[in-house]
Parts: structure tokens; sequence; C-alpha cells
């Protein structure tokens, strides 16, 4: 991006880095114990990026952390380690199959989808370390319950986040109080939306997993209630009896849990050609590619309600 | 895809508005109109609402489900909180917040004009000026939006009449002579027909003036002019302590408004001591100036006692320094404001504690008639004195947002109980 028209005005990528750091920095001077949730997708890599425009050359002050499935993507949990080891930071890793292996996690089926489970093992990391804040990079224009969601966002002592009482959010006036047990929930880049993620990505070259870009995978057409899926097929998302496996050129708009995240088809490449996609594309984000999303309109909205992030 | 080509290298920056009306104005069939005609309705998004529109057995799609959020709420029928929207036109970015119009929901409209440079004041052709009209006009003023737009929709209910058009605008002048709203513009519509939106229809021949989209385009963002006072707010201080960076101290914050250049005199206040800027810098790279909205971390000349909640401004600008303020206050919180108890105070980066020294009046919205209150409940807007225990540094809210808003919270659970606005 070039530089704004006048040089009174920030363009619209500065603006939403500056916001962002802004945001970070109330985080550190408000909050005890703060922490980032890292997961090595493109959101939370581009946080990295603005607390390192945030606080350096200080440290950051708080570690990062990340909540894992056990069902992640290979690339992606290279690309986590490699990132969080080239800032010089500290992570932490804790996982859900701990919290099954504890009994706190129960699963219905073995395959069954470990999302939803994040949050128990979120908690149970809240309550280990105390954290009082953490800082996310979920973004407003991603489902239509988020539209609503506040910077900083606050959840009851059982992680809940009741809509009908969230404080209000004055100017750029934020209220990260909490008592003990109670908690912060903060999104620096809620303002931002999947182009200009990639329009950052791109500015700041950034390093991404390889799995974002266009590559040759096996999947499966699948019909469902929202006309056609591309499934990839895995070892936890087997192909169905009657099903034909194509290789195709596929890439990854989101990068979570292996068993709830589609590809989409794509020979986008390169950061630029993602953009020039995603700036003509016609499919938002979570709906083309979060299957477990699909099951309701409301279900993001009543996954929130239980601590979901 | 084939030949993939880049976007327009024009970025004239991001622009924020909201829109408000009385329930059933239009305001999500605009949005969600603005969203589509902007491309940015999305394919997919544009299918699951055909689907519950189907459900709902409606016939076309119901641009105003894109809007709608909350699961509750879409059971009521009814907005009833802030959201926030966002499209692009390629040049610039929006960002829309959707303030719902019912009755008993000021501090919703409060909250979304807090951070907006323009409104878009939405009037029911059929039904014209309202009451409602005259209290969303007051608080998009109150809370200092510089660009008003006044958008008379349902043009097509009304034949595209231009004498009706007329009729409003005059009605519209007739009390914002009254209220002080410099300059508003005005421009009929059909939200539902996308005339006068981004295309100008068939039907509104005599309107010669810019469409919306072209009013958005062209609006200069709030701090498109620099003549306003440096104001940086020290949000924390970076002293990595380590070899490589062994003296360095560096105050980091958001120029809130004006600019700031390497050399620069400067002051910090309340406590008062001078020095120079000797560099500026982002990610531990310098820079020789920044400006209005930049996040940026200052290294100074001297050793000076510098901390969170401090504030760097030029010594020729210094802002009021006070532990006493009066403000124009609309209350947030459920239960009511009690002068008797102490509250927090949080301004800028700093927070003290505050006491009301006497409310000298309740503002009617409807009438604009002042009542003396002892209490005020939430939605209520009054004009409060406080006294603080510590000093602010504060310019007048009608002169600078940032530094002229405070917002009240209640230490018993923390809520955000109240917005001042400095008088
Ligand atoms: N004829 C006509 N109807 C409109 C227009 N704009 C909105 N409406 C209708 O007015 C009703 C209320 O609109 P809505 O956008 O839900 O209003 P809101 O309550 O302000 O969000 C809906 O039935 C719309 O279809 C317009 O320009 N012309």
């Amino acid at each position: 991006m070039k530089a704004a028209v006048s040089q009174h005005t920030l363009s619209h990528l500065d603006w939403l880095e500056a916001e962002a750091i802004h945001i970070l920095r109330e985080v550190a001077g408000q909050c005890a114990n703060p922490v980032l949730l890292f997961s090595g997708g493109k959101d939370s890599i581009c946080l990295l990026r603005l607390a390192e425009k945030a606080f350096r050359p200080g440290k950051f002050p708080f570690p990062l952390m990340h909540i894992d499935t056990g069902h992640n993507y290979a690339e992606v949990i290279a690309a986590r380690d490699r990132i969080a080891h080239a800032i010089g930071e500290r992570l932490i890793v804790r996982s859900v199959e701990d919290s099954m292996a504890r009994g706190t996690v129960v699963l219905k089926s073995a395959n069954e989808s470990r999302n939803k489970h994040q949050s128990v093992t979120l908690l149970e990391a809240i309550a280990e370390f105390e954290f009082d804040a953490c800082i996310g990079g979920a973004r407003r224009d991603e489902e239509k319950a988020r539209a609503k969601e506040r910077i900083f966002s606050f959840r009851d002592e059982f992680g809940q986040w009741d809509p009908k009482n969230q404080r209000p959010e004055l100017w750029d006036l934020y209220n990260a109080r909490s008592m003990k047990g109670e908690n912060i929930r903060v999104f620096p880049i809620s303002n931002w939306t999947e182009l200009d993620v990639w329009q950052y990505i791109e500015r700041e070259q950034l390093d991404l997993p390889a799995i974002y870009f266009a590559h040759t995978r096996p999947v499966v057409r699948r019909k469902d209630l929202h006309g056609e899926s591309i499934v990839p097929v895995t070892k936890l998302t087997p192909a169905r009896a009657n099903e034909t496996v194509e290789e195709i050129s596929v890439r990854y708009r989101t990068v979570g849990d292996i068993t709830c995240t589609a590809p989409v088809e794509s020979t986008a490449d390169s950061v630029a050609m993602i953009i020039a996609e995603t700036a003509l594309c016609c499919v938002t984000e979570r709906g083309a590619t979060r299957l477990d999303d699909q099951a309701s309109e409301a279900a993001m909205e009543q996954r929130k309600k239980a601590g979901y992030f | 895809m084939s030949a993939f080509e880049r976007l327009p290298e024009i970025d004239n920056g991001l622009l924020r508005f909201l829109t408000c009306g009385s329930v059933d104005d239009g305001k999500s069939t605009l949005i969600g109109r603005l969203l589509f005609d902007s491309k940015a309705i999305l394919a997919d998004t544009l299918s699951a609402i055909t689907r519950t529109s189907q459900r709902r057995g409606m016939e076309a799609v119901d641009l105003s489900l894109l809007t709608d959020g909350l699961q509750a709420e879409r059971e009521q029928g009814i907005t009833i909180d802030v959201a926030y929207r966002y499209f692009t036109s390629g040049k610039r970015k929006y960002i829309v917040a959707d303030a719902p119009g019912h009755e008993q929901y000021t501090r919703n409209m409060v909250t979304a004009a807090s951070t907006a440079s323009l409104a878009i004041i939405l009037i029911d052709a059929r039904r014209g000026v309202l009451t409602q009209t005259r209290r969303h006009s007051y608080i998009a003023h109150l809370l200092g939006i510089p660009h008003i737009v006044v958008a008379v929709n349902k043009m097509d209910l009304v034949s595209h009449s231009q004498e009706r058009f007329e009729e409003i605008k005059s009605d519209y002048l007739g009390f914002t002579g009254q209220l002080g709203i410099a300059n508003p513009r005005f421009i009929p519509i059909s939200a539902l027909n996308g005339d006068m939106i981004v295309e100008r229809g068939a039907d509104l021949g005599w309107y010669a003036g810019q469409t919306l989209f072209e009013m958005l385009e062209s609006t200069p963002s709030e701090h498109g002019e620099s003549d306003q006072k440096l104001r940086f707010p020290v949000q924390y201080v970076c002293r990595p302590q380590s070899e490589e960076h062994h003296d360095f101290r560096g105050y980091m914050g958001r120029l809130e408004s004006g600019e700031i250049a390497v050399g620069d005199a400067v002051m910090i206040v309340p406590a008062g001591h001078r020095t120079r800027v000797k560099d500026i810098q982002i990610m531990g790279r310098s820079q020789p100036r920044a400006i209005a909205e930049q996040s940026v971390t200052l290294l100074l000349e001297d050793d000076i006692d510098i901390s969170r909640g401090d504030m760097i401004v030029k010594p020729e600008e210094a802002p009021l320094i006070s532990r006493e303020i009066e403000a124009t206050v609309c209350w947030l919180g459920d239960s009511p404001l009690d002068p008797r108890r102490k509250y927090l105070l949080r301004h800028t980066t700093r927070e003290t504690q505050a006491r009301v020294a006497g409310i000298s009046h309740r503002l009617d919205l409807n009438t604009l008639e002042r009542y003396a209150a002892e209490q005020l409940h939430c939605n209520d807007i009054a004009r409060v004195k406080f006294r603080l225990a510590q000093s602010v540094c504060v310019d007048a809210y009608a002169e600078n947002r940032a530094t002229g808003a405070f917002i009240i919270i209640d230490e018993a659970n923390n809520n955000t109980v109240g917005a001042g606005m400095i008088l």
C-alpha cells in the first residue's frame, strides 16, 4: 500500500496498525498478568508483529500461549514454534489432550471436533497462571455474532460472554478492570477484515504456515446444508464409502482443528495473489471453511456464551 | 483466477460513520444496501440470508437481515446494541456503527457516536422530522461528530416528490439553528431501491447533489488538517534494561492530535518539566516526525520521571490542568448516579477518583428543556461538576475529543457507568 494522499492522514492499514498498538499498550498499562493467544494462524501472526511494534526494543509484557487440540496441521505447529523462536518470547503450550487425560474434557466420539473443547483447556490455563487478560486475534467481520463484540470483552468466572452484560465502550477509553477469577478478552484487530489482514501480511512480509498457499491435496466434495464443501482427506477425516477422492489445488483461509477446517479451491501461491482473490472473492471466511459453524447461524453465539474464544 | 489485478494504490484512509433513525426508518436496509452495492456482501452470507428470509416466508432478500446480530435480538425483531460493519470502496475503508433507534437506548447511540466522524440521520419521507430526529441530531452534535448527513429515505413512497424533500429540509433546519449544528447536508434516497446510494437511479433526477457514496468518499477524515495541538498521553514506559539498550527509556503512546518532530520542544504535564524530542521510533526504527493517530515511542533529551497517565504536549499549547471539571454526562449504568458515592474517572491514560460536586441540570432530550436533578438514571444527559483526587490535563470536548472525554467506572462492579464531555 502506498502512503495516504494527504500527509496528515494515515492510510487505512497505518490507522488499523496504530489502533491495535494502542490497544496492546492499554493491556500492558492496565492489566497485571496478560497473555497473548498465539495459534500459528495468520491473525495471531499479525498480532505478534503488532506486539513487536508496540513494545520493542523491550520484551513483550506477556507470554504467548497456544491451546493445542492435538488435531492441528503439522505445518501450523512448525510455524508456531519457528515464529515464536524467531521473536524470542516465551511460548506456553497447553493441550486439550491433557484435559482429556485429566477427565475435564470428555469427548462424545473419538474423532469428534475438539474445537469447542479448547475453551475448557483455555479456562484451566487461565486459572493455572492467573491470567487477567487474554489477547486474541478475533475479528468482528468473521461472523455476525461478533459484530457487536467489544474490543475489551468481559468474561465472568465461568468464562461466559453475556451479550447483555458488556461494558459500553466509548472513544478509545478502554476499561480492562476485573475482579479475581474474572477475565478480559482483548481483540486488537477487531476492526480488521480478512483483506486487511492479508494486506498487512504482504506489507510486513510475515512468515506464514505453508498451507495458506495453494498446494495439491486429496479432497472430497461433500454436499451439505449449505451446498457443497471441500473436505480434506486426512487420517482424522477419511473419505466416506461412496465418495471420490480428487487431487486438486487448494489453500486454507483459516487453520484451526483439522476436523473442522476446510480449504478452498485456489491456485493463489503468493500473498499478492491471495489479496487479489480476497478482494474479488465472494465467500466469507468462516462460512467457507469452518465446518462446525455451518450447523446453525447462532452456533458461534452459543459457543461464545460457553466461553469459546 | 488467471491474471491477478492489484488493488488501487490510492489509499484515502479510513472513515468511521454511524447511521441513526427511528425504528423502521430503514437503517438496516441502508447499511445492507451499502454493503451490497459495494460488493462487500459476500456470496455465502447472501445465501445464508436468502434461506433465513425464506424461513420467514418472505419473497425478496431482506437487506436488513444483514445487519442483525444477536440471537435474542433476532427473536425480538429489534436491534438493541451497537454493531459494527465493514466495507471498502477499494480507495477507502469504512467502519459503520449501527446504532439502534429504540427509545430507551440513548446510551447505544452515544457509544456509537463517540468514534464516528460522520453521522447519517435517516428520516422517513412520509413521517418527516420526528422528536427522535431531534434527539439523534442533538446526540450527534453533543458527541462532536463533525459531519452530519440528513438522508430522507423512502422517497419512492412519496412519489419522489421534491416538494416533500424541501419541506423536510426546512423543518430540519428550523431546529438545528437552535442546536448549533453547522451545515448539515441533505440527500433524498430510497435505501430499498438503491436510489442515490451508489447509483443515482431514475426517479430523483431533480436532485443534482452527490450520491451518499460520493459524500462518504469525499468527506475529510477527522485529522485531515494539522491545526490541532499536540496531545500525547503516555500509555507505557519502556525500559528494557538489557545490555544492548542499557539507558533506553521510551515513552509509548499514540498522538491523539497534532504532530511532533525530532528536536521539538515539549512539556510534560501535569508536572510541567520541559525537554526536547531526541528520537521518534516504531519497532526500533527512527522516523523524523509523527502525525495524529500514530502510535510511536518517544525518546527525550533529558532524564525526567514520566509515567503512564502523564501527557506530552508543546509548551505553548498547554491544556488546562485542574482538579475540578464540569462536563455534559450521559449516564450509562443500570443503577443511578449516586452523588454521595466516589467513582473512578478515566481520562486519556489517567485514572483518578471523583466525587460529584453538583448536578447543574438534567436535559430533556425531547424538548431540550433543563430540569433540576438529584440523581441520574440510565440514558439521562446532564451537566455535572466533579471534584477529583488528582489533577487531569484537559481540553474542552468541543476543541479536542480525545482530551475532552472521560468515562466513569463504578468500582463496586468495575462497570463503565458514565461518559463525560468536558465543557
Ligand atoms: N418503500 C421503501 N421501503 C423501505 C425503504 N427503506 C427501508 N424500507 C422498508 O422499511 C422497513 C424497515 O426497514 P429497516 O431497514 O428494517 O429499518 P430500521 O428499523 O431502521 O433498521 C422494511 O420493511 C424495509 O424494507 C425505502 O427506501 N423504500
